[in-house]
């Protein structure tokens, strides 16, 4: 089942990556980083924030100095957090896919969750008392972090932004990749945006679900969430229009599913998760045992981890393949966390590695597997899965497969 | 790609249109806020549902019900919409919060509520939908967008029937910052969208295009793509909302490339302006299809022929969101 199972003119390719997150500001560093088992989560010292206590995957880049690597030299103060990582990482998937010159159709589906809410968290004082300079308002919303990247790259049709919380750039996956199976466009710029905010972390922080010292995923000891912020965006396109050298890996399956079960609990016995993973494998034609490995989502809070766990103990059975959750590495970058797990889960399939599931110390007496704990360098993967499920019981699964 | 048929619609606006009276003849006096006339929501709401729903989400789910209702029960395959500022109202209520303590002691509840799938996620538990669901939050072109999801979902086999709205709430606090103020508005307006044709009198959308600061000929291309030339237009629905600078991007469309026989129709007085009034503008023109004729009070132009079959929305936000809806009656 290696091969595509449409017609070759059908295939969905990735031709190009971009990640920010806290491992750093480009693909490489982000494979060094997660080579070397080096996590990114620290004391919070960008945001202003009382919550400073509470590690959280950050960029370690101030806005200027965004500013200053994305070459922006005027109208510095128009630009969000969220619409500054948005760019450097389309920025980097743009230029690995290079479309330069070649007269093709491109679109933008973006994702954000906090979109402008740092901007506003920021200069709440002037905003709530209505005095702040009225040019700064298209700042605030979803829109903003895509509009400055369609017009960084001068696309003009079919931009949208996905908002469907945690699996928000998932979700913009799927869009982008109907878009180039429609025929709308023949290349597709998809991928998320979220800025760290004080929004996030007082609301993950209300729930009482962020993990005091580092999130343990798939852990018996697991004690909540750590956010993080970052962007990372893929570059889609049809068969028709790739350039073979170009060609990273396919996107052969995907699925978005919903719960229809609780606003913010996932089902505990994992039914929307393996709903979602079930739809996947179907819509790339694959067996569960095809899957070599599963980036999963693990944020690391009670339910999500046994809720996740069971739904792979029920779509993969006795065979389940390794699984771990980068989210020890780069935090839960919200919006943006289904992309930066496909560009993850991407250099896995590149480099034949599997990325341990840091900070790990006990197994969970409810399942019957424990995650990858160790960095496997000759790993050679067909196809990878990964999750993402969000708040309103949102979920995505994508599947990555070696061209 | 194909058509999509609107089985039904449920709009909640400032219009009487819950009852799918489309008169558009209520009193609006002059006010600069349109406000919507909410339905009793017992009946479309569960109890419980109805105690703790923020007001976006009883607009929302009373709206989707009502089409629902509308297309006798049918349950749809999927739940697309599209919301430009969401939970606005909550969001805000969570970042005074904030602000206010100092970062201690906060309540979940807005926070939880003010997630922007929360109408999409909401309306999929009511009805208990576990496919598809997907939230568009792209300003002045949410709708629209939403819509564009819909007909490529409608593509594929096991998309039959696709349940898609556009909403947005009145937010004081957005409003405040505007600068120049059209007569403000909101809505909930929600879709049955099926694939094939329901029967006699059907209406279908053939094409949906959002942009993002085009060339200024970008509608010329449209229509050349779609092979549709203009002259075959009998109708053009837009989005006029009596600020000078928007609405001078109308005119210059207006004289450069619509048909001079067809129908001008306007909405933005009817529903006043927020992002996704397009879901309004939508809604009318299809019960003006299924009805044979534009309401007297959406009138700017009457067309030379009382032809109408075919019928283009055109919507724009601050002229940097564009939308483009081919609509066609049987």
């Amino acid at each position: 089942m290696n091969d595509c199972q449409l017609p070759t003119e059908d295939c969905l390719l990735i031709t190009g990556v971009g990640i920010i997150s806290a491992l750093g500001r480009s693909v490489k560093e982000t494979l060094d980083a997660l080579r070397k088992q080096q996590s990114g989560l620290s004391p919070v010292t960008i945001l202003d924030t009382k919550l400073k206590h509470i590690p959280a995957g950050e960029v370690k880049y101030s806005d200027e100095e965004l500013l200053d690597q994305l070459g922006i030299s005027t109208g510095r103060d128009a630009y969000t957090r969220t619409a500054l990582l948005g760019l450097a990482a389309a920025e980097e998937a743009m230029r690995m896919s290079q479309s330069g010159g070649d007269k093709k159709r491109i679109s933008l589906v973006s994702s954000t969750t906090t979109g402008g809410m740092r901007f506003h968290e920021k200069n709440a004082r002037e905003i709530f008392s209505g005095t702040i300079d009225r040019k700064y308002i298209s700042l605030l919303d979803c829109a903003d972090a895509a509009q400055q990247i369609a017009q960084r790259f001068g696309i003009t049709e079919n931009i949208t932004t996905v908002s469907t919380a945690c699996s928000s750039s998932a979700n913009a996956i799927i869009v982008g990749a109907r878009m180039i199976k429609n025929g709308l466009a023949d290349k597709v710029l998809v991928g998320g945006t979220d800025a760290l905010t004080r929004f996030a972390l007082n609301g993950f922080n209300s729930l009482e679900i962020l993990s005091p010292d580092g999130c343990r995923p798939f852990d018996a000891r697991r004690n909540g969430v750590s956010l993080g912020e970052g962007a990372a965006y893929l570059v889609l396109e049809s068969a028709a229009t790739a350039r073979p050298e170009r060609i990273l890996c396919r996107l052969s399956g995907y699925a978005n599913t919903n719960e229809a079960y609780h606003q913010t609990a996932s089902s505990p016995g994992g039914e929307g998760a393996a709903h979602s993973i079930r739809q996947a494998l179907a819509s790339a034609g694959l067996r569960p045992e095809d899957i070599d490995y599963i980036n999963a989502h693990g944020t690391g809070t009670q339910i999500n981890d046994l809720s996740e766990g069971r739904a792979i103990e029920t779509v993969f059975g006795h065979h389940i393949p390794p699984v771990s959750s980068t989210k020890g590495y780069t935090g839960h970058t919200l919006a943006a966390a289904g992309a930066a797990e496909a560009v993850i889960s991407i250099l896995a399939l590149q480099h034949s590695m599997l990325f341990p599931n840091l900070r790990f110390t006990a197994p969970m007496p409810e399942l019957s597997f424990t995650p990858q704990t160790t960095l496997e360098e000759n790993a050679p993967l067909r196809h990878v899965l990964s999750n993402s499920f969000g708040f309103g019981g949102s979920n995505a699964s994508l599947i990555f497969s070696r061209p | 790609m194909m058509p999509a048929y609107i089985i039904s619609t449920g709009l909640i606006s400032p219009q009487r249109t819950f009852e799918n009276d489309f008169s558009c003849d209520a009193d609006t006096g002059g006010a600069p806020i349109l406000t919507a006339v909410e339905p009793d929501y017992r009946g479309l709401l569960h109890p419980v549902q109805l105690r703790r729903s923020s007001r976006i989400l009883k607009l929302g789910i009373g709206a989707a019900q009502r089409c629902i209702h509308n297309a006798g029960g049918r349950q749809p395959d999927a739940i697309i919409v599209g919301t430009g500022l969401a939970c606005v109202n909550d969001l805000e209520t969570f970042m005074k919060s904030i602000e206010e303590s100092g970062e201690q002691g906060l309540s979940a509840i807005p926070f939880i509520n003010s997630s922007h799938n929360t109408v999409a996620a909401q309306v999929a538990r009511t009805l208990q939908i576990q496919t598809y669901n997907n939230t568009h939050c792209h300003r002045g072109a949410s709708f629209e967008n939403a819509l564009l999801d819909t007909l490529m979902l409608l593509q594929e086999e096991e998309y039959k029937h696709v349940l898609v709205g556009g909403i947005d709430e009145f937010s004081m606090h957005y409003y405040r910052l505007l600068e120049e103020k059209p007569v403000a508005g909101e809505g909930a307006g929600f879709f049955l969208l099926s694939d094939t044709p329901p029967g006699n009198n059907s209406v279908k959308i053939s094409a949906v295009k959002t942009f993002y600061r085009p060339p200024e000929d970008f509608i010329a291309r449209f229509l050349e793509e779609q092979q549709l030339p203009a002259h075959q237009l009998d109708a053009v629905v837009l989005g006029i909302n009596g600020l000078p600078a928007d609405d001078a991007v109308y005119r210059r469309q207006i004289d450069t490339f619509f048909p001079p026989h067809a129908l001008l129709a306007a909405y933005k007085h009817l529903c006043g302006e927020y992002r996704t009034a397009g879901a309004f503008a939508l809604a009318l023109a299809t019960h003006a299809l299924w009805a044979g004729a534009f309401p007297a009070p959406s009138v700017l132009r009457p067309g030379a022929s009382g032809k109408l079959q075919k019928v283009l929305l055109y919507n724009h936000y601050q002229n940097c969101n564009h939308s483009l809806v081919v609509l066609e009656g049987g």
